[in-house]
């Protein structure tokens, strides 16, 4: 599968309905802990989400640099370049 | 803006703690009384939240050795293992791990979190890979970023996860290390080890596994999950602690690799530090004995875990694993499990209690832990306290959906 920005966003955003329940609108600006209300653990398991649906491994330390969707997309797109 | 500003956040949390009784991360024991007893606030109270598996912190013969070493050896070395910290009564422990674990060689820290800090940061660098369980705990995620390695989770107790993400790295020519626990110290869940190991094998892959609460507690001979899985040959590396089973303070790290002793001069966590007390070493030579020598404790511990595991469950709780001496009841939420947490201590009953996010599963637990030291009696008036105390919570959520 070739993965273009725009997909990746797409995917990202059906990833992030679980942890959405009021039902905000999702921009690249959203940020994940502060609008969805994510804690630790939520944010775990939407990595690993995240990771599954991409195929990818997303190291730890890249992790405290995500904050907004935007963040996230780019993280993905950076993984997908490397495999 | 103040340095405490990154802590708002859990101030609020820990505010709303308060307001519903006293502070369960804030509790002192005025007294301790045994293994399984401790007066606080005043008040008598049946421990069911420690890690004092075999219940040896008051052990006589332990107790007596302890307190030669210090009259021999004084009460600290004041010097790191790689200056004057060194006796010969740690090298005397170190080979006792050893031989008890079958493994060529042990290195002792001063505390099990430094010990996984020491090996983990010792074995893996920035050029290193790490892959680790979800679950872990605190002491192996900081261990793991102290070594600069690239880290990166599977889901908890998935070997399936593990082996998906390795094929992936398959083409990656870094070193590997996989982490995983024995025994999860909040659910009391175990480790598939025997399955982590096939995936292992199929890769190449080296495994550590931190037995901190399986030690003294799992296997034939108590050396842990990997004995009991009759999987010690494909554990590279060994951390535990001495602060569980063992009673006393420290931890240790043990393989078979002729190169594991070069941590002794590469591993800052073991480096620089004071060495362990000479009561800390000689207790830990004591109750690895016991281990040894009296596995009656370790029998007596899982029929106390038996039998509260039945009592609860019987009562309607739900447990979160199987039966082990680490039993973690499930709430259903925040309130409910601060509620039962304040009625079972008033009542004399003492659990741990784990809200998310330190929980692994975001769920509410009150954790319980048995002691081969606790009585078939202590047993029966924890379940009853729990009953009155579910009896208690009943009330009070009809009496608020009353006012509402």
């Amino acid at each position: 599968m070739q993965w273009t920005a725009d997909k990746v966003q797409e995917e990202v955003i059906k990833l992030l309905q679980p942890f959405n329940p009021k039902g905000i609108e999702i921009t690249p600006e959203t940020d994940l802990s502060a609008d969805l209300f994510m804690d630790s653990v939520a944010a775990m398991n939407l990595v690993m989400e995240v990771e599954d649906r991409f195929e990818i491994d997303i190291p730890i330390s890249l992790l405290p640099d995500v904050n907004t969707l935007q963040d996230l997309i780019d993280v993905v797109l950076a993984q997908l370049s490397k495999g | 803006m103040s340095l405490f500003d990154k802590y708002d956040q859990v101030n609020a949390r820990h505010d709303r703690l308060l307001a519903a009784g006293r502070d369960p991360f804030n509790i002192c024991m005025d007294r301790i009384v045994s293994a399984t007893e401790a007066v606080i606030d005043g008040r008598d109270v049946i421990l069911v939240g420690t890690n004092n598996y075999l219940g040896l912190t008051f052990d006589s013969d332990c107790i007596e050795a302890t307190v030669e070493a210090i009259r021999r050896e004084g009460t600290g070395t004041t010097g790191s293992r790689i200056a004057n910290g060194t006796y010969s009564s740690h090298r005397a422990l170190e080979q006792d791990i050893a031989s008890f674990l079958g493994r060529r060689s042990a290195m002792v820290f001063p505390t099990g979190y430094q010990a996984n800090l020491g090996v983990i940061a010792g074995l893996a660098g920035p050029k290193d890979i790490i892959l680790l369980d979800s679950d872990s705990h605190a002491s192996i995620y900081d261990g793991c970023r102290l070594s600069g390695a690239t880290l990166i989770r599977f889901r908890h107790n998935a070997p399936a996860d593990l082996d998906k993400r390795l094929e992936r790295l398959k083409d990656d020519t870094s070193s590997k290390l996989i982490i995983v626990e024995g025994i999860y110290s909040i659910l009391g869940d175990q480790a598939p080890l025997d399955e982590f190991v096939d995936v292992k094998r199929r890769h190449g892959v080296e495994l550590l596994v931190d037995e901190a609460h399986s030690l003294g507690v799992f296997g034939d001979k108590g050396r842990g999950i990997a004995e009991a899985y009759e999987v010690e040959d494909d554990v590279d590396y060994v951390v535990g602690t001495f602060s569980k089973s063992l009673g006393a303070v420290g931890g240790f790290g043990a393989s078979n690799n002729p190169e594991f002793d070069q941590l002794r001069f590469t591993s800052r966590p073991y480096m620089f530090t004071a060495s362990s007390s000479p009561a800390s070493i000689a207790t830990a030579m004591a109750t690895l004995k016991k281990i040894e020598t009296q596995p009656g404790l370790r029998k007596q511990l899982w029929a106390n875990a038996e039998a509260l595991y039945k009592g609860l469950s019987d009562l309607g709780f739900t447990i979160c694993s199987a039966a082990s001496p680490i039993i973690a009841v499930r709430l259903p939420d925040e309130e409910s499990a601060v509620f039962m947490w304040n009625a079972l201590f008033n009542a004399g009953v003492y659990v741990n209690l784990a809200l998310p996010p330190g929980t692994p599963d975001g769920s509410c637990l009150l954790r319980c832990s048995l002691s081969a030291a606790h009585t078939p009696a202590q047993v029966q008036r924890v379940c009853a306290v729990f009953e009155e105390a579910h009896r208690a919570l009943k009330d009070w959520r009809d009496a608020q959906s009353a006012a509402e």
